[in-house]
């Protein structure tokens, strides 16, 4: 029987089994001219102007499910972190933390996701680290990532900016990463097509702000705590009121049944791909066409507006016809036992 | 989502609420006993659609809510056990006890594992030999069959590493518990309508006679328990106490009975202390002695012992519909979600976490 080959602590030890790593698995598949020089750190040419930076830690169980893997979402969410405040994402950090016995082959096809995810996005990676902890003191694989963007002149999207009258539009439907997950995690197997919905959306949002500039207040991603928390910090941060419609929030079917099946408020759900935008209302008509002309915003919706109620309250409109407060989400969010 | 979206919708929400507004004529206070209709209510924003008159109070129905201090604690001290691994429902993760919560357990080192059905801490306990594996269960009639069907399927698969950690509770003896206080000034019970597809509607007739108290048994979406709410104020109106059913696609007149003898061939009712409302005779479901390998209780040789209640936490008055969670002077302050004092606000079906998430304006 051939060994399965796997992680061992030398792999982190900047010895030659670390060179190995990158000469073998790194490189081939992320290489560019900056990341080739392989020094303490990289070189990147920009034009002057304002800079985006940011960075995320990504330790989802399981690695691999529906839709995309912890590679691809290590990517793709960094960018997005990036897009949100208007900026052109320029380049990326990668920063692995091993756990001793990870097969290899996982690494590999993790690292594959990733360069897919690059190319696909075009941002580079530039520089990275790996180290590799004892087994048990860690969890296969956990990733970081920073990014740099460039902000172009005029560009200023926060979520202070947002106004009473502003329209909100959500970019596609609510909660598929979330489910995707938890449904995996549960170890329910449920009808349907539940994937997550992990996705780059810098040229979503490059497109609407040459489009409509200053007409985009504030963008935001929707990931963890969903779109009800999302909404809760703008509505305090920009100290406004926000209404939402329940009947007009994209839910996918199988989203739905599957948040029923297990308890859960698709409110509150993960999103991996989805921006909300609020937006001048004179423009919005013209940013949703614009949305739903692009793979991105395919299923791009107006759910709501902003209001001048009382500041930090977010109002849903129920299909049923009443109203109700939607509040941050506090704690994670657990199944329903009866 | 066909056949649930249809019983959320407007076009056949307005007309209810308009014959609800009609049939009212006089003040009345009804009690949703089941903390899923609690959450169901405010969650489609029924509350706003109320008409004026009509006073709905949350029940003791959430089966985590009424789990006592000293159970909790009894669930800590074996999941702190040497070689053992507990399996949970997530509500009852960050439930406190006297002292520290399954949550604080797991950070010192307990295993606590969520899972989603009785039958896959079965699975864990195959999986994990050499653990013990218990089932920390809380739950009334419809939990209890299914705990009561993997106990059997343990004893089939000859599983010794399997035991079940028992604080089972049925809804009759606690309502009649509850309806013998005459404070509580009810008109009608909405039922429970998960309990109800395993007692049956039939179950609710003594209360109806001896408490003079209409009881409809009423489903979980808009449509439902705006039916059973007009079937409540009609009954009011009319002078009439009695059970009625308005949840026939789920429940019948007898119930489940296929389940009722599952629960009673592996468990016997015993004594049982509730939050908030102290201990009740024959209100629990212990395992037979017949089982009694599968008993945690027995196998760890557990004994409760009664503690008191966090002070000035008001959820025994909130579980028996006396006090509001407003009331409290802990709530949303020192008790939310995240650091919960009482058992109302740590379960996503709790009074107190429904009005913190849904009730605040």
């Amino acid at each position: 029987m051939k060994m399965t080959e796997t992680i061992l602590l030398d792999h982190g030890s900047g010895g030659r089994a670390s060179q190995e790593l990158i000469k073998n698995i790194f490189l081939p598949q992320l290489t560019n001219p900056v990341l080739a020089c392989l020094e303490d750190s990289a070189i990147v040419d920009t034009p002057a102007g304002q800079l985006a930076f940011t960075t995320d830690s990504y330790v989802v169980d399981p690695i691999f499910f529906p839709g995309g893997d912890i590679g691809e979402l290590a990517i793709n969410g960094t960018i997005n972190d990036l897009a949100m405040r208007g900026a052109k994402p320029i380049c990326l950090s990668l920063g692995l933390i091993l756990e001793e016995g990870f097969a290899l082959d996982d690494l590999k096809r993790v690292i594959l996701s990733i360069q897919g995810a690059c190319r696909k996005a075009d941002v580079p990676v530039v520089t990275g680290d790996t180290k590799v902890v004892p087994k048990g003191k860690g969890d296969k694989i956990f990733i970081n990532t920073s990014g740099i963007g460039l902000v172009d002149p005029g560009i200023q999207i926060s979520g202070k900016n947002a106004r009473p009258g502003d329209a909100i539009i959500l970019s596609g439907s609510m909660g598929d990463h979330g489910i995707t997950i938890l449904s995996q995690r549960a170890g329910i197997s449920l009808q349907g097509n539940l994937r997550s919905d992990t996705m780059a959306l810098h040229r979503l949002v490059q497109q609407m702000l040459a489009a409509a500039p200053g007409a985009v207040h504030t963008l935001r991603d929707p990931t963890r705590g969903g779109v009800a928390t999302s909404l809760n910090e703008i509505a305090e941060a920009a100290q406004v009121a926000i209404e939402l419609d329940e009947t007009a929030i994209p839910v996918k079917p199988e989203v739905a049944a599957a948040c029923e099946i297990l308890g859960m408020d698709p409110l509150y759900l993960a999103n991996e791909g989805k921006c909300l935008a609020l937006v001048a209302p004179e423009h919005a008509g013209r940013l949703l066409e614009l949305m739903r002309s692009l793979p991105e915003g395919a299923d791009a919706a107006v759910i709501g507006r902003v209001s001048e109620g009382p500041a930090g309250r977010v109002l849903l409109k129920t299909a049923a016809g009443g109203t109700r407060i939607v509040s941050s989400l506090t704690g994670e969010p657990l199944p329903r036992i009866c | 989502m066909k056949y649930v979206s249809e019983y959320r919708d407007k076009k056949f929400i307005d007309p209810l609420v308009d014959e609800l507004r009609r049939t009212i004529d006089r003040p009345l206070r009804i009690m949703e006993v089941c903390g899923t209709h609690t959450m169901a209510i405010f969650r489609h924003g029924l509350r706003s659609l109320m008409p004026e008159g009509l006073e709905l109070i949350s029940g003791p129905g959430c089966p985590v809510c009424v789990t006592s201090s000293a159970q909790i604690d009894g669930f800590i001290d074996v999941a702190s056990r040497d070689g053992v691994r507990v399996a949970i429902f997530g509500d009852l993760y960050r439930v406190p006890g006297s002292h520290g919560s399954l949550a604080r357990a797991q950070s010192q080192g307990a295993q606590v594992e969520v899972v989603y059905s009785p039958i896959d801490a079965l699975t864990l306990a195959e999986k994990n030999p050499q653990q013990m594996t218990v089932f920390l269960s809380v739950g009334f009639e419809t939990t209890i069959p299914l705990v009561a069907a993997t106990i059997l399927e343990a004893e089939r698969r000859q599983v010794d590493n399997f035991t079940v950690f028992s604080t089972h509770k049925i809804m009759p003896p606690a309502l009649s518990a509850l309806l013998g206080d005459p404070e509580l000034r009810l008109d009608g019970l909405l039922c429970p309508g998960h309990v109800s597809t395993i007692i049956g509607a039939a179950a609710y007739e003594p209360l109806a006679a001896n408490y003079h108290l209409s009881c409809v048994v009423a489903g979980f979406e808009p449509v439902d328990v705006l039916q059973a709410l007009i079937i409540l104020a009609r009954q009011a109106r009319e002078g009439r106490a009695e059970v009625e059913n308005a949840y026939g696609r789920a429940v019948d007149w007898q119930g489940n009975l296929r389940a009722q003898k599952l629960m009673h061939d592996v468990f016997e009712p015993v004594d049982c202390q509730w939050r908030g409302l102290g201990t009740i005779p024959a209100s629990g479901m212990a395992i037979r002695e017949k089982f009694s390998r599968f008993d945690a209780e027995k196998r760890f040789d557990i004994r409760l012992t009664e503690t008191p209640e966090p002070k000035g936490c008001l959820c025994g008055l909130i579980l028996k519909g006396r006090k509001n969670p407003a009331d409290c002077p802990l709530f949303g302050g020192r008790c939310t979600p995240l650091n919960p004092v009482g058992p109302c606000m740590v379960s996503s079906e709790g009074t107190c976490a429904a009005h913190y998430r849904y009730g605040r304006t």
